[in-house]
């Protein structure tokens, strides 16, 4: 009983364990599941995140059981570029222990690691709240969807959008076009459910058309090393990508 | 497997009422009844956590006394009416007839929440709350009437002891109930059950409480505890006469009762 449990617990580090039917742990955190297990999550999660928009475990878990098309494709665009090669060979994680919060504090302003650290701050959130992923039945693929939810505090900064649901429809639609994961898709479409009127109308005029805009414009922003690009200005860094500027 | 039922303790009743479609409310129902326990009973439920037992005692006993009353008033209808009044003030400190539940468990988290359920549904007499392990109880011996544990026996690492601890505190007279998870024998239903076991229980827990792994956890322990006639044998070689068991739900769960005489 008590031995089951701790191995359930604590994953092996780094081979995989056998687990129970024979399906193996790929990483850390991983959860074989079954088909039908996976789409009894999808619809599960679907609920609790619109019943309760909170709950950011479900937004992951939806994430992770409908992205068995768009991860692969997001893998391979980031093969065939050399930095988003880089990225996935190097696996970098962005984390509040390795950052270096001073040095990036003192960069100078209007530079991505000023800016990431501004937003951080204004915010109030940590890099450190993203949920590892459970459900991937690919270890590669795993670090893709963590690459994209640690990245998307940058979005914010490259975007300039605030933590508010407004700010964060329009991130999601900005996502929905560059990665086309389900999760974004339905983010995108079943937030602004809850916004006023007026803001709805903000929305629809100016923000959505723009992000639009520019996620169609702008590169795969997975294929772009952030980390080594704290002193690049976040205009520059816009430009490069393909982000018009916000209105 | 105090680790498993910390995080599950907020969220415990709405994962009962999930994962079994409500159908736990009506084991336990039947279990109580099963129990017909008189006013005066004085009940220790063991892994009680959250009250469900405890509070379908009180109900069951508190009916049961103010029928009695009723019964006894209508003997009484020569008295004058100063004497009515004053028994009806002796009996208004006393709506459970003396009767008195412990609630036993090992984990502090369960028993806040079954405080706070206790208060919210207006149930003070009759009831305490005690931190224990079912191993090793912190009762004398002899104190009980009733000893029991509905779901709870399957968590315990030395069932064996758990049971010389209930024969240990129990009165001479006094019954051991069991509510648990047991064997399907009927092999299609088995199967549905099992399909539904594991596909469906661990997708409710991550869901409802965010926690794959300890409802991976229920499911298997389920499949660990012992079958029925084992189970009973168990119950005899602790010293209980009279042992049996009432299967519900064709073996889904069943009731095992003994005596200590």
């Amino acid at each position: 009983g008590r031995a089951a449990l701790s191995r359930a617990r604590h994953g092996p580090p780094e081979e995989a364990e056998e687990e129970e039917g024979g399906r193996y742990e790929l990483y850390p955190g991983h959860i074989p599941t079954s088909p039908l297990q996976k789409a009894l999550l999808a619809a599960g999660s679907a609920a609790a995140a619109l019943c309760d928009p909170y709950r950011h475990d479900m937004v992951a878990v939806l994430g992770e059981t409908t992205g068995c098309l768009a991860l692969p494709s997001l893998r391979d665009k980031m093969k065939h570029h050399p930095e988003g090669h880089r990225v996935l060979q190097e696996r970098p994680r962005i984390r509040l222990s390795t950052l270096d919060m001073a040095r990036l504090r003192g960069l100078p302003d209007g530079s991505l690691g000023r800016e990431y650290i501004r937003f951080l701050e204004d915010n109030k959130v940590s890099p450190d709240t993203r949920m590892p992923p459970k459900f991937v039945d690919d270890e590669e693929l795993a670090y893709v969807i963590q690459r994209y939810r640690e990245v998307h505090d940058l979005m914010h900064t490259l975007l300039g959008m605030p933590t508010n649901m407004l700010g964060e429809v329009v991130v999601k639609w900005f996502e929905a076009i560059q990665t086309g994961l389900p999760m974004c898709v339905l983010g995108a479409a079943f937030g602004p459910v809850r916004l006023s009127a007026r803001k709805l109308q903000v929305l629809a005029t100016e923000l959505v058309p723009w992000a639009i805009r520019s996620g169609r414009n702008a590169s795969c922003i997975l294929n772009i090393y952030y980390e080594q690009r704290w002193e690049q200005p976040v205009e520059s860094l816009r430009e490069e990508i393909g982000i018009f500027p916000p209105p | 497997v105090y680790q498993v039922f910390e995080s599950v303790a907020k969220k415990y009743d709405v994962m009962n009422d999930s994962m079994t479609l409500g159908i736990h409310r009506v084991w336990k129902d039947i279990f109580v009844h099963k129990m017909n326990p008189s006013p005066g009973t004085i009940l220790l439920d063991v892994a009680g956590g959250t009250g469900d037992i405890a509070f379908r005692f009180i109900n069951y006993v508190r009916s049961v006394w103010e029928r009695q009353l009723q019964r006894r008033l209508r003997h009484h209808q020569n008295l004058s009416w100063p004497e009515i009044a004053k028994s009806y003030q002796e009996d208004k400190s006393n709506s459970l007839g003396d009767s008195q539940v412990v609630v036993c468990d090992i984990n502090k988290e369960m028993l806040k929440v079954g405080k706070q359920k206790a208060e919210h549904l207006g149930y003070s007499e009759g009831l305490s709350w005690v931190i224990g392990n079912a191993e090793e109880l912190p009762f004398d011996d002899d104190k009980f009437d009733v000893y029991t544990i509905a779901f709870g026996i399957r968590n315990v690492t030395r069932i064996d002891l758990a049971l010389q601890e209930a024969y240990r505190v129990l009165k001479p007279g006094g019954r051991f109930l069991c509510l648990e998870f047991s064997r399907v024998s009927n092999p299609l239903l088995s199967r549905l059950y099992d399909l539904y076991s594991f596909q469906v229980i661990p997708v409710l827990g991550e869901v409802i409480a965010g926690d794959w792994k300890s409802y991976q956890y229920l499911v298997e322990s389920i499949r660990r505890f012992p079958p029925q006639e084992e189970f009973k044998a168990m119950i005899e070689d602790a010293g209980f006469f009279k042992v049996d068991y009432q299967n519900l739900n064709s073996g889904i769960v069943a009731i095992h009762s003994g005596f200590k005489l």
